[in-house]
């Protein structure tokens, strides 16, 4: 049957590491610092409007935009934290997730043989999905400078072909954030080649020692900026599948319209949850924030006590130590650890080749995993491999 | 109070015998200083005691609870306190408060027996002067306790792995 499979889907890549996930699946008594998401549950109230949306009998389509009352609270929530203007009309999508969010704009912007920039270590699917809306990803690794991408390393890999910028700060996986100045350095690069950002700010909320800056909200930046969010992280609802795009309203409409025809919409009960989690979501949201807080400094502390280097990741969930005191491959110190110790962990270069050397260990569990954790990798590290 | 302390007060509130090293790692101070905030917080009677949360369901002690509603009329100068503390003194009242609304205090007792606690208020409630009625109903069931909830479901549901 592989004859019938597009050639530009036989050019991405296969997965090498689900096998090492299906391994971890079947084993027993395993602690996992593999995990993506939070491990809150959905906060009650969220749950509880979901239920009573579904009892009520809020089961249609919504308009392909997302419902109006959710692209209200989605306009008000970005003018309340970041100062920015977002009409609810023609300005912000709903979408099933970041994930869908950032499939459209690739497929709304690229045209065949378009360049997009690519900082790594990143999120995996932004190679992907490139490459499948026909575009050629342009990868920027950044372990040289913090896992920061600088206005110098995007000024180098410009070309005639760049349309845009993909970056995702706080980072998956090395937890990295830039501040305002970083992130005004290099909106002076894409104003002078008249370049688009594409910026996932999904772990926007999830920063700890200075609040976050959108780069949509620096000078001259709105309308090339593609702000993509969502609830997934931030409200522990990874499993509803809706996030949001706000831009410029051509871009928005170009998306919208891809949208339509392969989505529809997003799911009307989450989209009622998303509503609720936006009006009355943050005293909570807070609270799981400042836990992630604790965590993180415990685990960062652990992990340097322990001797593998680690760098305090400034947002989002995760730690990403450097594990090239053991003189192992990530992937075999994650497959070691793993048979020797039962500990998941990801090894850094499935974010990118210049995440070799280090590992992603989310801190998005409890407390005793985290020290059952460490103290199982120390035991691991002792041993000499 | 900073926000340093309303962090230590969360996580003491969660588990009271965290050791002070780890609240310092978690918040970013030395423990010397979490340890004077912690003593200063008791010293203030911030923290006023720290306890344990039993499920004494579990054990083959017998424990019953009742939820007692007492209508009063209060005393002339020193109101309802005083009254209160005619009835909090007794070392069956488990907790005690004063309520807005159809009835003054809301008393929760705590003994061996049913008939224990009836005889707890047909005897010594009741009878106390300014004491206009009672209604005591008695509890069948813990769902939650102290923020605590007693048959809380804590499987992770997530994979193992995500990226
Ligand atoms: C950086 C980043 N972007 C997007 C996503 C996917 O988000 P969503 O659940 O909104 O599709 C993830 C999930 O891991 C992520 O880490």
């Amino acid at each position: 049957m592989k004859d019938f499979i597009s050639h530009k889907v036989n050019t991405i890549p296969p997965s090498g590491i689900r096998q090492f996930f299906d391994l971890i699946a079947t084993m027993e008594g395993v602690v996992s610092l593999g995990v993506g998401e939070p491990d809150f549950v959905t906060p009650w109230h969220i749950r509880e409007a979901a239920v009573y949306a579904i009892e009520r009998g809020y089961t249609s389509y919504t308009s392909n935009a997302g419902s109006p009352q959710l692209r209200e609270a989605i306009s008000k929530r970005l003018y309340y934290d970041y100062n920015l203007t977002y009409s609810q009309e023609d300005e912000i999508l709903v979408t099933v997730g970041v994930s869908e969010a950032l499939d459209l704009i690739l497929r709304a912007i690229i045209n065949p043989g378009d360049e997009i920039i690519i900082p790594e270590p990143c999120y995996v699917s932004y190679k992907s999905c490139t490459i499948l809306a026909g575009g050629v990803p342009v990868i920027i690794p950044t372990m040289d400078t913090g896992f920061k991408v600088t206005p110098d390393q995007i000024e180098t890999a410009i070309s005639p072909k760049t349309k845009a910028l993909l970056i995702s700060y706080p980072s998956n996986p090395t937890g990295t954030a830039l501040n305002r100045d970083e992130l005004i350095g290099i909106s002076k690069v894409i104003k002078k080649h008249n370049l688009l950002v594409i910026s996932d700010e999904i772990y926007g909320l999830l920063t700890y020692d200075q609040p976050f800056t959108s780069i949509a909200s620096l000078p001259g930046m709105r309308d090339r900026t593609i702000l993509l969010d969502g609830f997934s992280k931030a409200y522990a609802m990874t499993g509803w599948r809706v996030g949001y795009a706000a831009g410029h309203k051509d871009i928005i409409s170009a998306m919208c319209k891809i949208h339509q025809y392969s989505m529809l919409c997003a799911s009307i009960v989450s989209q009622m949850a998303a509503v609720e989690a936006l009006k009355n979501g943050k005293a909570q949201m807070e609270k799981m924030r400042d836990e992630y807080n604790r965590r993180r400094r415990l685990i960062v502390n652990g992990f340097n006590r322990i001797g593998l280097d680690c760098f305090m990741p400034e947002g989002a969930f995760y730690a990403f130590p450097s594990i090239t005191s053991t003189g192992l491959s990530s992937e075999d110190f994650a497959e070691k650890l793993l048979f020797e110790e039962k500990v998941a962990v990801v090894p850094g270069n499935v974010f990118g080749d210049c995440g070799s050397g280090y590992i992603r260990c989310s801190y998005a569990t409890s407390l005793e995993n985290i020290e059952e954790a460490l103290v199982r990798i120390q035991r691991f590290v002792g041993r000499g491999n | 109070m900073d926000t340093k302390d309303r962090e230590i007060l969360e996580i003491l509130e969660k588990d009271a015998k965290i050791p002070l090293a780890k609240i310092a790692l978690m918040i970013a101070l030395d423990e010397e200083d979490v340890k004077s905030r912690v003593e200063n917080l008791e010293k203030k009677e911030i923290i006023l005691q720290y306890k344990t949360i039993i499920d004494w369901e579990k054990t083959d002690e017998e424990k019953v609870y009742a939820f007692i509603e007492v209508r009063v009329i209060p005393k002339k100068n020193t109101g309802f306190d005083a009254i209160a503390k005619r009835i909090y003194n007794f070392p069956e009242v488990h907790s005690m408060y004063l309520m807005a609304g159809d009835y003054d205090f809301a008393v929760v007792v705590e003994g061996k027996s049913m008939k224990e606690l009836a005889y707890f208020v047909a005897e010594k409630l009741s009878p106390l002067p300014h004491i206009q009625s009672t209604g005591t109903h008695f509890l069948l069931k813990k769902y939650k306790l102290d923020g605590k909830i007693i048959e809380e479901e804590t499987m992770d549901k997530r994979l193992a792995m995500t990226l």
